[in-house]
């Protein structure tokens, strides 16, 4: 059937124009959206200012819109971060064809872990900043390794990884709470919490963190071999085979690049929070992170990685979020219409993939 | 034969796809209580004919009549409903289901609107008996092996009373005792007057099945014939479209090749390599700067000699020599790594990466050695590239340009080049030329040729019989799943090629148990 193969190369690659036409427009698409939110947004807090105003001088008002524009990006940035830095690491994970739910479960685990080592007897033996690196570090690898077994489970029991992860999913968040009990750990610790209430420059710490994760990974995609690998494992698993490429090994590595990320966004909500709650700890979040992985560009099906797209997806997701409640709409009506744009966006997706 | 015996005909059969007249006035007549074998290569249009005839596919033109009715089905639950089932290669069954609940699917039994697991069990076991099978048809059908999973199959074929059963390939997952069960389960079938019609790619079993066959070539039905009135080696030569005694090395290809001293290393030997049931005994070798030709009909293991040589599959038993030196490869690196490339048959499937660009498709191989600390050195990843697409002519807009949107040679000389750029010793060509275009296949043939001037080996599986006869130093034939014959470029001839394919030497012949 090779004459039917040619002819249809040839309407894929008739095909392929449209296609990349559609693909800009969403991508730039999302960027005049995203831009439209945000003059939108500087307009009314203009007017919720100049209504509300009983300041005489106009240099207070514009000092209080000043503050104003600057607690609402704040808020923005702060609750975009943690889905952006999970969001990376689901990217990666989708680009090889995979998925990853067991997110939200890693952040509880990592998030209940820290309190207990700062507010434990390792927290009197040693100084706070060797406690606070611990609290740090030793999360982190534990969220790693349960993505090591994420990994394991996909590469070597040869789950799906849907099921694989949905394993962790449902036992990692019941570890979580038997670390202690179920109970609620709160604290007060200013130098754990510089991870969220900092504010070098005056902008929030994990909004460093989050543009650090998104360009470091997008390096990791387009500059490295391990990049290429996880991109061509998602477009052709067995032509990436035959080619030499360690499939396994990279699989895995993309579970335990999530989980590091995950703890990572575990510590940034304890931190926010001043408590560590196993139960709230990244609940749901696994469905804003493929929300925005999916508005983002990056097909379910793997074999393509946009982690700026990610971050715009994201991005686009909470100022929507925001604009709607902040201009009054129920939160229940939001949540209508965050689907409808996240249906919108899987609606494109298939027209791109068809 | 009174027109009365006849249950199936197909009369001016025509079905087009975009591009493609995949079946072309085909005829084809069944008789009641026949072994119908329908043979042919790749692409011959058998599948299509069957996808018609069972109503998967509306037909284009031409008749069908069954059973003394004109008929045109519209799917296959509508054949099978009269009269007409079919037995795929991957067996369509539910395999998590018991046995019984298989067979009746659909169909079964019910007492007060639920279900009646005793008569469903009983009625399922009747009809295994009746084919002489006893099995316990409460188990899940995946608890049995593929032979018995394909009798179930046939049961639940036979138990819709029909009076045609189509089998796709029944045999090509089956070890020579599941294979003989098969055939007493077909030989009761005619007994009971019930018509089948075999495709198969080993033909050692036709003759021993078959009453009559009908060989398609390029979507054309070229002859029907008594199984006892042709030989095997005719049979080939049909198929193949080749007639027996043409002249060889006609100057078809653009292959140049050199002479190779018998002095020359050996970088690949494969001595009686075996990995049960795709491989049977594979022994050949390569030496440097040698093209070696594998032929072999659909089905033979060409292909899946290829990959266990390249480690994407196990070598069971039997040995491997690289450069004179045992060796094993637990995974395609270990080949790679050695000096060893391999370009698959189906390059959709297992050669490209889509989204990739050429430039990324060109390097995948070849990336452990162009990062430092895992970083891509750029600018030797351009390097490497420029240079491969101009020397191999590759046409592109950009080196950027995704793969996918490349015609079929240029995607193939950008698989060529991805193996090229490592300095390979050694080349597995799986059908390099296959599905592309006149002009670029001479010029990958001239590309082959090159490389073994050069001193690379190349192991070329085709199924072009100029390609081997005038490209290949030496060639190999296999049959059923194991080397047959090794022919010098003196012994390389049509004919002997063909002679081979047709009853090649091998021991554990089907033929003996019958």
């Amino acid at each position: 059937m090779t004459t039917s193969d040619q002819a249809s190369g040839i309407s894929t690659t008739m095909r392929d124009d449209t296609r990349g036409l559609l693909g800009k427009a969403r991508t730039y698409g999302i960027l005049a959206v995203i831009l439209i939110l945000v003059i939108f947004n500087f307009f009314r807090i203009w007017n919720t200012i100049s209504n509300t105003a009983t300041f005489v001088e106009s240099g207070t008002v514009q000092q209080e819109y000043i503050r104003s524009l600057n607690q609402a990006l704040n808020v923005n940035l702060t609750q975009v971060a943690t889905i952006v830095i999970v969001g990376v690491g689901m990217t990666l994970v989708i680009a090889t064809g995979g998925i990853d739910l067991s997110v939200g479960a890693i952040m509880a685990i990592a998030g209940q872990i820290a309190p207990l080592i700062f507010l434990g007897s390792i927290g009197q033996r040693f100084g706070m900043g060797v406690t606070n690196t611990l609290a740090i570090i030793v999360p982190l690898i534990v969220s790693s390794a349960v993505g090591l077994f994420n990994g394991f489970m996909v590469t070597q029991l040869r789950f799906q990884p849907i099921i694989a992860t949905l394993v962790v999913y449902i036992g990692g968040r019941g570890i979580a709470q038997v670390l202690t009990n179920g109970y609620l750990q709160v604290f007060r610790n200013p130098g754990f919490q510089y991870l969220a209430l900092g504010r070098p420059l005056g902008i929030p710490t994990q909004v460093y963190i989050m543009f650090a994760v998104v360009i470091l990974a997008d390096l990791l995609v387009r500059r490295t071999s391990f990049g290429q690998y996880v991109l061509s494992i998602g477009g052709n698993e067995r032509a990436a085979r035959l080619a030499g490429v360690p499939v396994n090994r990279v699989k895995t590595a993309v579970y335990v690049i999530s989980g590091f990320l995950c703890g990572i966004a575990g510590l940034i909500v304890v931190a926010i929070n001043s408590a560590s709650d196993a139960n709230l700890n990244g609940l749901n979040i696994e469905l804003d992170a493929i929300a925005a992985v999916a508005v983002g560009g990056t097909p379910l099906s793997g074999g393509i990685a946009t982690i700026w797209g990610t971050l715009l997806g994201a991005l686009f997701i909470q100022l929507a979020r925001f604009t709607l409640i902040s201009i009054g709409v129920p939160y229940e009506f939001a949540l209508v219409v965050n689907a409808a744009i996240i249906l919108t966006a899987v609606y494109l997706q298939r027209q791109r993939s068809s | 034969m009174t027109s009365n015996d006849v249950l199936l005909e197909m009369k001016d059969i025509l079905k087009v796809f975009p591009g493609i007249v995949a079946v072309d006035h085909a005829n084809m007549q069944i008789s009641r209580g026949e072994v119908h074998a329908l043979v042919g290569e790749n692409g011959a249009g058998k599948s299509t004919m069957i996808k018609i005839l069972t109503g998967a596919y509306i037909r284009d033109g031409g008749k069908i009549t069954f059973d003394g009715q004109d008929v045109e089905y519209r799917t296959p639950q509508q054949a099978q409903e009269n009269g007409i089932s079919t037995i795929y290669q991957e067996i369509n069954l539910v395999p998590l289901r018991s046995v019984a609940e298989n067979i009746l699917m659909g169909r079964e039994p019910t007492r007060y609107g639920l279900l009646d697991w005793k008569r469903l069990n009983t009625e399922a076991n009747r009809i295994l008996v009746q084919m002489g099978i006893e099995i316990d048809v409460t188990k899940p059908l995946a608890d049995y092996n593929i032979a018995i999973q394909q009798m179930v199959a046939i049961a639940r074929a036979v138990s819709f009373k029909s009076k045609l059963v189509v089998m796709d390939e029944p045999t090509s997952s089956l070890d020579d005792h599941e294979v003989h069960i098969l055939f007493e389960t077909i030989r009761r079938l005619k007994a009971e007057g019930v018509s089948v019609i075999f495709i198969t790619h080993r033909l050692d079993e036709l003759f021993v099945i078959c009453d009559r066959i009908t060989i398609m070539r390029d979507g054309k039905t070229i002859e029907t014939r008594d199984i006892s009135s042709i030989t095997k080696l005719e049979l080939v030569s049909k198929m193949l479209g080749k007639e027996l005694g043409q002249v060889r090395r006609s100057g078809a290809t653009s292959f140049e090749i050199k002479e190779v001293g018998p002095d020359a290393e050996m970088v690949l030997e494969l001595d009686q390599a075996k990995n049960s049931p795709v491989l049977q005994d594979v022994s050949l070798n390569v030496r440097k700067g040698e093209i070696v030709g594998l032929a072999g009909l659909l089905g033979s293991g060409r292909s899946e000699a290829a990959r266990a040589i390249f480690g994407a599959d196990p070598i069971r038993e039997g040995q491997m020599r690289w450069d004179g030196k045992p060796v094993s490869f637990l995974s395609t690196r270990d080949a790679i790594d050695v000096g060893m490339g391999y370009c698959p048959e189906d390059r959709k499937a297992e050669g490209v990466v889509p989204f990739l660009s050429v430039r990324e498709n060109l390097t995948l191989a070849a990336l452990p050695r162009l990062t430092h600390k895992g970083i891509i050195n750029r600018d030797k990843q351009k390097q490497i590239v420029d240079q491969f697409i101009k020397m191999l002519g590759i046409k592109l807009s950009s080196p950027d340009q995704k793969i996918r949107e490349l015609s079929g040679g240029n995607q193939q000389k950008v698989l060529l080049a991805r193996w090229l750029c490592m300095n390979p010793q050694l080349l597995i060509l799986d059908e390099p030329t296959r599905g592309i275009d006149v002009g670029a296949k001479g010029e990958i043939q001239k590309i082959i040729s090159g490389l073994a001037d050069e001193g690379v080996g190349v192991l070329m599986i085709t199924s072009e019989m100029e390609e081997l006869t005038e490209g290949s130093h030496r060639v190999f034939v296999m049959r059923d799943r194991r080397t047959v014959t090794e022919l010098s470029r003196e012994e390389i001839s049509q004919d002997a090629i063909m002679d081979a394919m047709a009853h090649g030497e091998s021991e554990n012949n089907v033929e003996v148990q019958s």
